[in-house]
């Protein structure tokens, strides 16, 4: 049996569903509140039951509409390299600054996007988010935590 | 009245604001022309900096943004017939085509002065109705705002384009789930937080705009860049044309401006409905009311097809503000962003924006008149070199793109968790995306999510757990009766093109 994807992202939209109608159940309430007409579980209740309702429907009725993806022509190795940059920037941060961890981020992404001119990859990464931050810190007063340039004495 | 207006001009007239409109116009056009980069887009961007401003001039500069996407999304439509924005593929129709024939310049001198007229026209439409709707919507009870919350996510919903209506309203569904983690807002029960500190305050808006709009775009566009189907293609630009517009077809945009501006205006006020539906809406009008002569050059060139679409998303655009400003439901997936934004500045909109914040709804109102006259100053001689923005590389673009969503969450909450939730909701939005689910619906969602639960919370309370809440007031069943009139419609139009 040949099922289409959008029934199966239904699919998997009907089990999610149905564990968060289940996750609603659980929610603890005040005692007092346990019969009120209204309490925290019951607008998560009718959500789990509505999802449940048009991802059956969706998962039942006829796709009207075929929708093609050609995967061969899908770049899904640049895509989870850029992901996996930005998970690691997300991790660093905090940690080494916002100067440093951002001009990385953009720099290898230009890299692994297949730029090859140097320059203006410099240009649009060190300079251009020291720019930036000075716009964001300097200009309109938007607090940037950066320990690398802290440390170097550059920010106070 | 005239106080409002008063009051408006002084706190858009100020040197600071006018800035703002000049700055939010500029960038706006800019980010709007890039493919995929729609106003929503635009103004998501905006965010974070516009937290150093006060409110007004917030919304000002994302007001100015909003427009100058708008025309920017017209600029890429038709110059590339890539529509930056939904609400332009119609300008692609008859914008292109201009453009192959060596008239790219008229065509894009066209588009802005259809703008420029839709958007100034609905700005007075605005400017008198806004208020009167403002006072019958303060008759506006609980059972009444939940209807028409139902109403505006149904209606988005039914007006995604053809087969979508389920998947439009699981998007709807996912939205609402968002919304409920965290605390409830009256007990202060934690909700679907798993025991993680993060989650107890809820999703952030700023984090799922970004990572379902800007970051899921930028992942589209990489993960397609080898898709030759795929609309994001680069053509090199090297004859624009004049853009001059002769008397001839001044005369025919004379009688399409006004009757496509009403159009634009009144579908910009329906919840859910938008600049899409206005723009499509009025080049088949504008098709069907011009001579056979003018009906056989749709599609090849017209300015009365281009100048219709024109007009009408601008002017549904200052249209999408009613309903956001007067009844606080968005017009527009574009208007819950900004909507969202204002609740992140404090400001409740609604019946009462109009009496507690008059500087906010006069100046915004004001503000669209400048924004719309300095779109015009800026674009119409920036036309020629606008148009070199659509040759930046993806290479940049793209990593950009990325820089610009993680910073908004950074500076918002200096939180590594947020960052990872974040580039974990773009990846599935990304998923979603590249199977026709629509994101305008779930934002739209998200963001009425906690005002839906408070009212229905309300009406069940004040009617004892029944459900006749529904039925009981007339204006509550009216607009439900709306919201089935549309659900059968949509199923009827289904059955029919079957």
């Amino acid at each position: 049996m040949n099922i289409n994807t959008t029934k199966i992202i239904s699919l998997l939209f009907f089990i999610f569903s149905a564990f968060y109608l289940y996750t609603a159940y659980q929610i603890q309430v005040f005692a007092f509140d346990e019969n009120a007409p209204f309490n925290a579980r019951t607008f998560p209740i009718y959500l789990g039951y509505a999802g449940l309702f048009f991802s059956g429907l969706k998962l039942v009725l006829p796709e009207p509409y075929t929708i093609k993806v050609d995967h061969k022509n899908l770049e899904y190795k640049k895509t989870a390299i850029l992901i996996i940059i930005a998970i690691i920037y997300g991790a660093t941060i905090l940690k080494v600054g916002y100067f440093l961890t951002t001009s990385l981020f953009l720099f290898s992404s230009y890299y692994f996007l297949g730029e090859r001119r140097w320059i203006l990859m410099f240009l649009l990464s060190f300079p251009f988010v020291a720019a930036f931050m000075y716009l964001l810190h300097g200009i309109l007063d938007i607090y940037l935590r950066d320990p690398f340039l802290q440390s170097i004495g550059v920010m106070g | 009245m005239i106080e409002g207006i008063l009051i408006g001009l002084t706190t858009a007239l100020t040197l600071q604001n006018i800035l703002m409109v000049m700055v939010g116009c500029f960038f706006g056009t800019i980010i709007g022309m890039l493919p995929g980069l729609g106003p929503m887009t635009a103004i998501a961007l905006m965010i974070p900096i516009t937290y150093g401003f006060d409110p007004a001039t917030g919304l000002i500069l994302m007001a100015g943004v909003y427009y100058g996407a708008v025309f920017g999304g017209s600029t890429s439509s038709i110059l590339l017939n890539a529509p930056g924005v939904p609400g332009t593929v119609a300008t692609s129709f008859d914008g292109y085509p201009m453009a192959q024939q060596g008239k790219a310049g008229k065509a894009l001198a066209i588009a802005a002065w259809s703008s420029f007229a839709g958007g100034t026209l609905s700005a007075i439409y605005l400017l008198f109705m806004a208020p009167s709707l403002s006072k019958v919507s303060l008759s506006f009870r609980s059972p009444d705002y939940f209807a028409l919350m139902i109403l505006g996510l149904t209606a988005i919903a039914a007006f995604s384009s053809k087969g979508q209506f389920l998947k439009a309203m699981m998007m709807v569904v996912l939205g609402l789930m968002l919304a409920s983690v965290g605390q409830d807002s009256l007990s202060d029960i934690t909700r679907f937080t798993f025991d993680n500190m993060n989650l107890t305050d809820g999703i952030s808006f700023v984090l799922v705009v970004m990572a379902t709009f800007a970051m899921s775009e930028a992942l589209t566009i990489i993960l397609k860049r080898n898709d030759p189907t795929s609309a994001a293609k680069q053509v090199s630009l090297t004859e624009l044309g004049s853009i001059k517009i002769n008397k001839e077809e001044r005369t025919k945009m004379y009688k399409t401006i006004p009757r496509s501006s009403i159009i634009g205006f009144l579908i910009g006020v329906l919840p859910g409905a938008g600049a899409t539906i206005a723009s499509f809406l009025a080049y088949g009008m504008e098709r069907n009311v011009v001579n056979d002569e003018e009906k056989e050059k749709f599609g090849k060139g017209s300015v009365n097809g281009l100048s219709a679409p024109e007009t009408a998303n601008n002017a549904a655009c200052s249209g999408s503000f009613v309903p956001m400003l007067t009844l606080g439901i968005p017009g527009s997936g574009t208007t819950a962003v900004m909507l969202g934004a204002l609740l992140g500045f404090g400001v409740q909109p609604g019946p009462r924006l109009y009496m507690t914040n008059p500087e906010i709804f006069w100046s915004i109102i004001m503000s669209m008149y400048i924004g719309m006259v300095i779109l015009l100053i800026l674009n119409l001689p920036l036309i020629p070199y606008i148009a070199r923005i659509l040759a930046v590389p993806k290479n940049y673009l793209i990593p950009l793109i990325l820089f610009f969503s993680v910073t908004g969450i950074y500076v918002m909450s200096f939180n590594n968790f947020d960052i990872y939730l974040m580039i974990g909701i773009a990846v599935v939005a990304t998923f979603l995306r590249l199977y026709d689910f629509p994101m305008p619906p779930l934002i739209l969602a998200f963001v009425l999510g906690g005002l839906m639960e408070e009212n229905l919370r309300r009406s069940l309370l004040l009617s004892n757990g029944s459900w006749e809440f529904l039925w009981d007031r007339t204006l509550t069943l009216c607009i439900l009766l709306t919201t089935i009139l549309i659900v059968v419609w949509h199923f009827y139009k289904s059955i029919i093109r079957k």
